[in-house]
């Protein structure tokens, strides 16, 4: 296996594409130098970043230091879920049920699939356990926040019949039933669309990655057919659980609406 | 008998008694309350106080079947399923109610989307008479209606009240309340009741 390594000077012609982009710009007027001069500061600094914690990461092997950059994973996810919310869960259910549900789901089809398919020594090891979590995390994040998204906005459209059915003597659930399921529609509907359009419009990341890094193709498909399906097991799961989670938090043990506790942003 | 004592709910404080066979006008200038105060009785809102059906605390009971004997019914009532019919448990039993109110009986296919305003509220009326509650509380239930129709709905109520059936209806013709009520209750902007008769 054998690859082409690249120096940070290999770096320097492509990067003029980036400058090539902010003439553009301003040649134009675009107004977009900055935000792309910024951007641009932002990623190479990021990335950097992360390639020099990777691999102390790799060298260390620690049990904790691994849980501790997961659980930055987590908490950077339940973040985004909490910004990509039109309405909000008031307090700490804002980003505890995001982000319980993300460390659940990811956590989860993540540690299934170390110690039974991958194996690596020992089975935490952060050349494994991180990059599959950081592919699990990314997409459970996006289910868990349609599906949260399409349940908050749907309620507070739907209040009337849901609370038709609960005013007849509905149970919560029942009432609440046809959002939930839309919910979870939406929160599906990406891997679905990912999976049925992956190969024929799109080579996926980790495995052109792999397939430059000297992995033979077919290797890295059966890599990468790993990956998806724990992605959407991932996502179902956690799709699942933060919907559920959420109708639970947005009605009470009277079997009332509760649109008192939604939060909606200025 | 439905009582209802010291039921507090944002800035309203009430309490009374309702019979069974009795109906109680509720009137009052609009957003005074009256809405809030069935959705309370209806335990459709978090709310304090004592409301008993015969006796029995209606915190000892789920709140659904609660809301199987003390029924609220929205001035206008919301659909969640894309036709009429998906709306009723047993859509032929509702049949004789659904004509009753002047409405045609192939209607059970018809998409919620093409129904006027008062037809909804006629056929969510007939979907809560369906329950065969103990204790109805009507917002406004003939604000959309023609005069026909309102007196169509108003005898069919008159006959469940014959019955045993307790109502409890707000509305903003005087009229019809002194026509309906055995009793009227006048809400004021405090939050409270006067009890009149008509």
């Amino acid at each position: 296996m054998t690859y082409i390594q690249l120096s940070y000077g290999d770096l320097a012609l492509p990067a003029l594409l980036v400058v090539m982009d902010g003439v553009l710009s301003l040649v134009l007027r675009l107004k977009l130098e900055k935000q792309l001069a910024v951007a641009t500061v932002r990623m190479v600094v990021q990335l950097v970043l992360v390639g020099y914690v990777l691999t102390f990461l790799f060298a260390a092997v620690s049990p904790l230091w691994t849980a501790l950059a997961a659980s930055i994973m987590v908490l950077f996810a339940s973040r985004e879920i909490v910004a990509r919310q039109k309405r909000r869960l008031p307090g700490v259910w804002s980003y505890g049920l995001g982000a319980g549900c993300t460390l659940l789901a990811a956590g989860t089809v993540t540690i299934f699939a170390l110690l039974t398919e991958i194996r690596p020594d020992p089975w935490y090891h952060p050349r494994y356990s991180l990059p599959l979590l950081g592919m699990i995390l990314g997409n459970t994040m996006t289910g868990i926040s349609l599906g949260l998204d399409v349940l908050t906005n749907s309620l507070v459209r739907e209040r009337a019949a849901v609370e038709a059915c609960l005013a007849l003597g509905g149970t919560r659930y029942q009432a609440l039933l046809p959002i939930i399921r839309d919910a979870l529609r939406s929160g599906f509907m990406p891997i679905l669309n990912s999976m049925a359009a992956i190969g024929l419009v799109s080579l996926p990341g980790m495995m052109t990655g792999q397939i430059l890094a000297g992995v033979e193709p077919v290797d890295a498909v059966k890599y990468q057919l790993l990956i998806m399906f724990l992605i959407a097991g991932g996502t179902g799961l956690g799709t699942l659980a933060a919907v559920l989670g959420g109708a639970h938090l947005l009605t009470d043990h009277r079997h009332r609406l509760r649109l008192d506790r939604i939060l909606t942003e200025e | 008998m439905l009582t209802v004592s010291g039921l507090k709910r944002l800035h309203i404080s009430v309490s009374f008694d309702l019979q069974d066979g009795e109906c109680i006008a509720l009137q009052g200038p609009s957003g005074v309350g009256k809405t809030l105060l069935l959705r309370s009785i209806a335990d459709l809102d978090p709310n304090e106080g004592t409301v008993k059906l015969d006796g029995m605390l209606r915190e000892a009971m789920p709140a659904p079947a609660w809301r199987q004997r003390v029924t609220y019914l929205a001035a206008e009532p919301g659909w969640w399923s894309d036709t009429v019919q998906e709306h009723f448990t047993v859509w032929i039993d509702a049949l004789p109610l659904v004509t009753r109110l002047g409405l045609p009986d192939d209607c059970g296919h018809w998409p919620i989307q093409r129904l006027s305003t008062g037809e909804k509220q006629r056929l969510g009326l007939v979907r809560v008479l369906m329950l065969r509650s103990r204790v109805l509380l009507l917002d406004e239930p003939t604000s959309a209606l023609d005069s026909a129709s309102a007196a169509a709905v108003e005898s069919l109520i008159a006959e469940r009240i014959a019955n045993g059936t307790s109502v409890v209806w707000s509305t903003h013709d005087d009229a019809q309340a002194r026509r309906v009520g055995s009793r009227i209750f006048a809400m004021g902007p405090d939050g409270g009741i006067q009890e009149s008769r008509p």
